[in-house]
Order: C-alpha cells, then structure tokens, then sequence
C-alpha cells in the first residue's frame, strides 16, 4: 500500500519518527516537572525557563569559554541545577506549607523575570550554536532523510528518562524519595533528611529541563522565549499523563509528539491545539490523566 | 486695619491664580505646541530584535537631527505583544489621550486592526513594521503611509529572481495569519505569471511553533524546487537553521527567504545562511549616505547595525515632522487626513533611503535590493553579511496602483 488517508506511506513513516524526536524534548521536561510535583507539590512553572538557560548557559560555555558540546551537556545542567539549589533554599522552601497557588505564582513571576533578563541582554533573535562535528551529517533511510543529531536526542532522552525512573523505583535513594512523597515527617523521624532531599531531588529536576535545553541548543534557535513555547504544551503533558506520575509522563511526551508530528500532516493548521483538544477529553474521562493516581 | 474673611479668601485666590495660572495656561500653550509620536511595537516577542528598542532608538534620532523648529516632539512607546486585541486598545487609548501619529506596528495583523483605528479617529499613521501590501490595497485608508516594504515587493525582488534562476517549481511553509497568507499569495502569484508552479503548501499556526522539520519534510516530498519560507523573525531563523540540519539544501532545493533582516542573518550565523537569497529596502554598506547614518546612529544602537524595519522609523519620522513644520501644529491637530496629504505632497530625502515620494495610495516609493549573504570567509565582521546582486528601482518595486484594489484610488 502506498498511501494511508491520502498521505504517501514513506511520508507517514518520517512523521511518525519526527514526532518521537519532539516527543523526547517533551519527555524529559515532563520528567522534571512530574518529579519536582511528586516531592515538592510545587508546579514549577520556571521550568521553561530553565530549559532556556540550559540552552544559553552551553552557548555561554563555547562562546565566553572556548567549552564545546559535551562538557556543556555536563557543566551546563549542573550549573542551572545549581541555580534551583538556592532557589528553592531562598525561596521555594518559604511555600510548601501554603496554597499551591503561591508556588505557581512565584515561579511564574521568576520564569518572566529570568527571561526578561536574558532578552535584555541577548535580545530575540536568538544565538547560533552548531551541531557538534562528530553528530552531524545524516542517514539515509530511504523514506526519509534523518540527521545524525535527532537520532541522538531521542537515544539520549530515552537514557535520561530510563535513569531516572530506575533511580526513582528501583533505588534506595528513590525508595526515600517516595516514601517522603507520602509521610514527609514519619520519614524524617527514620533520620532522613527530607528537606535536603527535597533540595536536591528540585535541583535534580531543573537540571533534566537545563540538559533537555543542552539538547536542544543546536536544532533550535537558542532565544529567550524558547521555553515558553514549550512550557504550556509539556503541562498539558503532564496533565494528560497525571499528575506526580513518572513513567506516565514519559510515554505520554513520546505518544503526544507522535500525535502532533501526524496533526502536522493531516491539519497543520491545528498542529499546536490538538494536544490541548486531548487534554480536554483525557480530563473528561479521566480526571486524575491517563497514568495517574484518583 | 481689619482683615475680614472675605480678603483672606480673595487674596488666597488671587494667589493661586498668579502662582497656579501662568504655569498651568503656559502648559496648555505647551502641549498646543508639541506633537506626539507613539511608538507601538513588539518589545518581547519574536519581532523585538527586527524594531523594538532599535526602532524606537531609530525614531529618536530622526527628532534629535530634525531639531527644535518652532514645536516640540515628545515620544512614547509601547509593547503590542503581537496581538491584534492590545494594539487596538493601545493606539485607542493613545490617540485619545493627544497622541498625533502612531509608527511603527509590526505583524500585519495588528497593523491592519490599527489602520482602522486612525481612520476612525481621523489621526495620521504610518507603519514601518508590517508587511502586508494590503495596507496600501483593500485595506488602505487616507490616515495611512506604509513606509519601505511590503509583501507585493518581497515577492517581486526574491520570487522573481528565484524563478528566474530555474526555481520554477514551489512549496510554501506559511506562518498562518495575515502577514504569511499575504506573502505566499503575493509570491504564488510571481511563481504562476513566470509560467512557474506552486506544488503545496503548510501553513503552521503562530506564534507557538518551533519545529519546522516535519513542514520541511512534506517540502521535501512535494519535490518543489523551491521552498519558499512566508514567515519571519525566529521562524524563519528556526526554518533555515532545520533545513541546514536535514540536508535540504545540499539536495538541491532552494530556500527562498522571503522576508529576512540583518538581525535574523546574525543570529543564524553566516555558516548556516550563506549563499541565502533575500530583500531588504536598506543596508547600512550600501553607500556613503547608509554608512553616515548606521555611524550617527552608532551611539543610540551600541553594536547592532540598523536593519530596514528600524531604521524606517528614523526615515518615517523625520519625513513627519517635515510636514508638520510645513503647515504648521496647530493645522496638523485638526485632521489626520490633512497631515498624511501633506506628507504625500512634500518629496522625501534622508541618508537611509535617499530621494522617494508617497503615492497616493499611502505607499512610501524605494528601491529594493536583492542581497545574497555572504560565505564566512568573505564577511569582514560582524554585520558585514550581504552582497548586492541586483536593484529594482523605487518605481518598478511597488505593485503598481491599478492593481492593488485601494478603494481611494478606484474612487
């Protein structure tokens, strides 16, 4: 068969692909963010912004530092998850006892005031960063032409994503972890100390969103509103998944890129609605989302 | 002596009217005399870096080189965010508080939605930033001038010289508004007339998309010649910076920019445009005049060259306040109309765009010239990016009158 609803196979078949490849940027910010909901109950709307930084911070690294890709893919996160460090210290930690509205409006406020900072300083265009020499060219795989990067990012992503869950469900430090997600002060009282925990498991989720950033640097334009194109599709994500769930936040960043990558063939007209049309109907059916928790 | 109540109260008064009223009636007398420029455009989004601050630095500069003739000039600025919705309220509000032109406004869309605004207030309104040539055709008005490009010029410059090359086959990635639709038909119709054929196109919602490859992939598939790119700004960057990725280029097909500005050639990087094909109506290495500018304006736009769409403002307000020097502020107040047909009467001439005129449709009349961006190994530095292949004279470049359905022209 050559074509399926009017759209020639092979065509189908590089949309399919190219939407997992969008759908791995939306997992591993899902990740962070389904993470940082877990343990913190916090809806880290900076988390667009972070991804940004990440992005920036690597075109800092090689620019002001002659520091190339692969250490920044290191550097980078570490740098920007140290920056969730203090801020959940200076601030975030000032809000867990109050309504989830107060950690939304603060993180909301940083995200716009962060990326008001940057385009003051870098403006809106954006900066070059190039694909790292010994990822780019591209394969030929007949019915499609696919760079090397994007075959990098989804093997990348889906490495990041499977550590994290097996460090979350199969580890010691993830059984903590989740055990302080239920009963905070009975895990305290075991001698664990929750609140750097919870420092750190926030500084571990701004580092996924600084390192998805690193990722995307080279594919797309490193600007200061980046992340807020992405940053309301990757909550739908999270909603449709269910809130706090890991995997569920995973596969459904995988499964929606798919679903927008096919809206781009059939309608592109819609191809940033539909995941929200999803979201509509996932929250009708399923109040607590696909993977989550009533 | 006896004070009485009513002298305290008479003197108090008598007080206040020679403290209070000289400065108040002076101030009246003040803004009598001074005329007010609002800047609206996109300070934040995907358009900032094309006007912006530059732009609003560019108008500044048109007021400080015109001098004090007699009135003063005050300026404000503000950020349309891209949406129709603000713009309309902002240009309401400003025109109602005294503000005599609005320049400026980007993203056709909000440009269009602010042409009614001024017609409806009967004030003068000249767009620098928009793209659409329906500002000067279906849409235009006796309150507009729209000032050195639009769509119809694009498509003329870029389309024309493409097909003329032997892209005679096209596949369009439009942005989906007024601005994208404008420029793919506007280019479409260059494609067909040159005996050329438009094979399909996407058109993808703005401003929330950032992945281009599956639109470059159906480009692709469509086997067209030529992929014409009806979008802006960082969409544009981001179309350009994908293509590269996927090979698209090194294949063969062409990637026509058809509306592309220095700032967005920076920030692809010369190894990723090189050997681009766009428009602009202004370089700042064009000749002497554009380098004595782009030097003056050195101060005011620290290490950013003017583009086009900035440096317009500074052409755009100086040729204002020529007209309002020439009839007078006080006449200038009464009627917008009366303001813009003094415009279109005087002739234009600055360092930026040289000698021109405005038609009777609103359409500010410049040459266009098509650049080609230079190779790494031949830009001298930063800024330095474009070659000049080709001029089309200010009065070749516009759509000619008769074809553009102004209904001020039909009339």
């Amino acid at each position: 068969m050559d074509e399926i609803f009017g759209i020639p196979t092979p065509l189908l078949f590089g949309q399919l692909l190219l939407g997992l490849i969008n759908g791995a940027f939306y997992a591993m910010l899902s990740l962070g963010l389904a993470v940082i909901f877990g343990l913190l109950n916090i809806i880290n709307f900076t988390h667009g912004a972070q991804f940004m930084m990440g992005a920036f911070v690597a075109w800092m690294l090689l620019n002001y530092l002659g520091i190339g890709y692969w250490w920044a893919l290191i550097l980078s996160p570490l740098l920007v998850g140290l920056t969730g460090v203090i801020l959940e210290r200076t601030m975030i930690c000032q809000l867990y006892k109050m309504d989830h509205l107060y950690g939304m409006l603060l993180t909301f406020g940083l995200s716009l005031i962060l990326e008001g900072v940057f385009r003051n300083q870098y403006g809106s265009s954006g900066m070059p960063y190039r694909i790292p020499p010994e990822l780019s060219g591209a394969w030929d795989l007949g019915f499609m032409f696919m760079p090397v990067y994007r075959g990098w990012v989804v093997v990348f992503a889906l490495f990041a994503c499977i550590t994290t869950w097996l460090v979350i469900e199969k580890t010691r430090l993830g059984a903590y972890l989740r055990a302080a997600t239920e009963n905070a002060p009975l895990v305290q009282a075991f001698g664990v100390n929750v609140p750097r925990m919870i420092t750190l498991t926030y500084g571990a989720g701004v580092a996924l969103a600084a390192l998805a950033g690193v990722l995307a640097a080279p594919i797309y334009s490193v600007n200061p509103q980046m992340g807020t194109n992405l940053i309301i599709v990757v909550f739908a994500v999270v909603v449709i998944g269910g809130m706090g769930s890991i995997l569920g936040s995973v596969l459904t960043g995988f499964g929606l890129g798919i679903v927008e990558g096919l809206t781009k063939v059939f309608y592109p007209e819609a191809s940033a609605t539909v995941i929200f049309i999803i979201m509509v109907i996932v929250l009708l059916a399923r109040p607590a989302g696909l993977f989550g928790r009533a | 002596m006896t004070t009485t109540r009513r002298s305290v109260l008479g003197g108090a008064a008598a007080c206040g009217a020679a403290l209070g009223g000289l400065p108040w009636r002076s101030a009246r007398a003040q803004a009598a005399n001074t005329i007010r420029i609002g800047v609206l455009n996109d300070m934040s989004g995907p358009y900032r870096d094309i006007s912006g601050p530059y732009g609003l630095e560019c108008a500044r500069q048109a007021v400080q080189e015109f001098g004090n003739r007699g009135f003063n000039v005050e300026m404000i600025n503000a950020d349309h965010q891209n949406r129709p919705d603000i713009g309309v309220n902002i240009a309401r509000q400003w025109y109602d508080q005294g503000v005599d032109m609005v320049l400026d406004v980007p993203t056709s869309s909000v440009g269009l939605a602010v042409a009614n605004i001024a017609r409806e207030k009967n004030k003068a309104y000249v767009n620098t930033g928009s793209a659409t040539s329906d500002l000067t055709g279906p849409a235009c008005t006796p309150n507009t001038v729209h000032w050195m490009y639009d769509t119809y010029m694009l498509a003329k410059s870029t389309g024309g010289a493409m097909v003329r090359a032997g892209g005679d086959s096209w596949f369009f990635i439009t942005a989906d508004y007024a601005f994208g639709h404008a420029l793919e038909r506007d280019t479409a119709n260059f494609v067909r007339n040159a005996g050329g054929r438009v094979m399909g196109q996407v058109r993808y919602p703005f401003p929330a998309t950032t992945d281009f490859s599956s639109f470059l992939v159906q480009a692709q598939a469509s086997r067209a010649k030529v992929i014409g790119m009806a979008n802006a700004g960082a969409d544009t960057i981001n179309t350009v910076k994908q293509a590269a990725e996927f090979g698209i280029t090194r294949r063969g097909v062409k990637l026509a920019a058809l509306l592309m500005f220095l700032p967005d050639v920076h920030a692809l990087g010369l190894q990723t445009a090189q050997g681009l094909i766009l428009t602009e109506s202004f370089y700042w290495d064009l000749n002497d005049r554009t380098r004595a500018i782009s030097e003056r304006l050195r101060p005011r736009l620290r290490d950013v060259r003017p583009n086009m769409a900035s440096i317009a403002n500074y052409s755009a307000t100086l040729h204002y306040l020529k007209a309002i020097a020439d009839m007078g502020v006080a006449a200038s107040k009464v009627a917008g109309v009366d303001v813009i047909n003094r415009m279109k009467a005087l002739p234009c001439d600055d360092d930026a765009f040289g000698a021109g005129s405005i038609r009777p449709d609103g359409r500010k009349l410049c040459p266009s010239y098509l650049f080609e961006v230079k190779a790494p190994s031949e830009s001298r530095g930063a800024y330095d990016y474009y070659k000049l292949l080709q001029t089309t004279p200010a009065e070749e470049a516009f759509r000619p009158m008769s074809e553009g359905n102004c209904p001020m022209i039909r009339a």
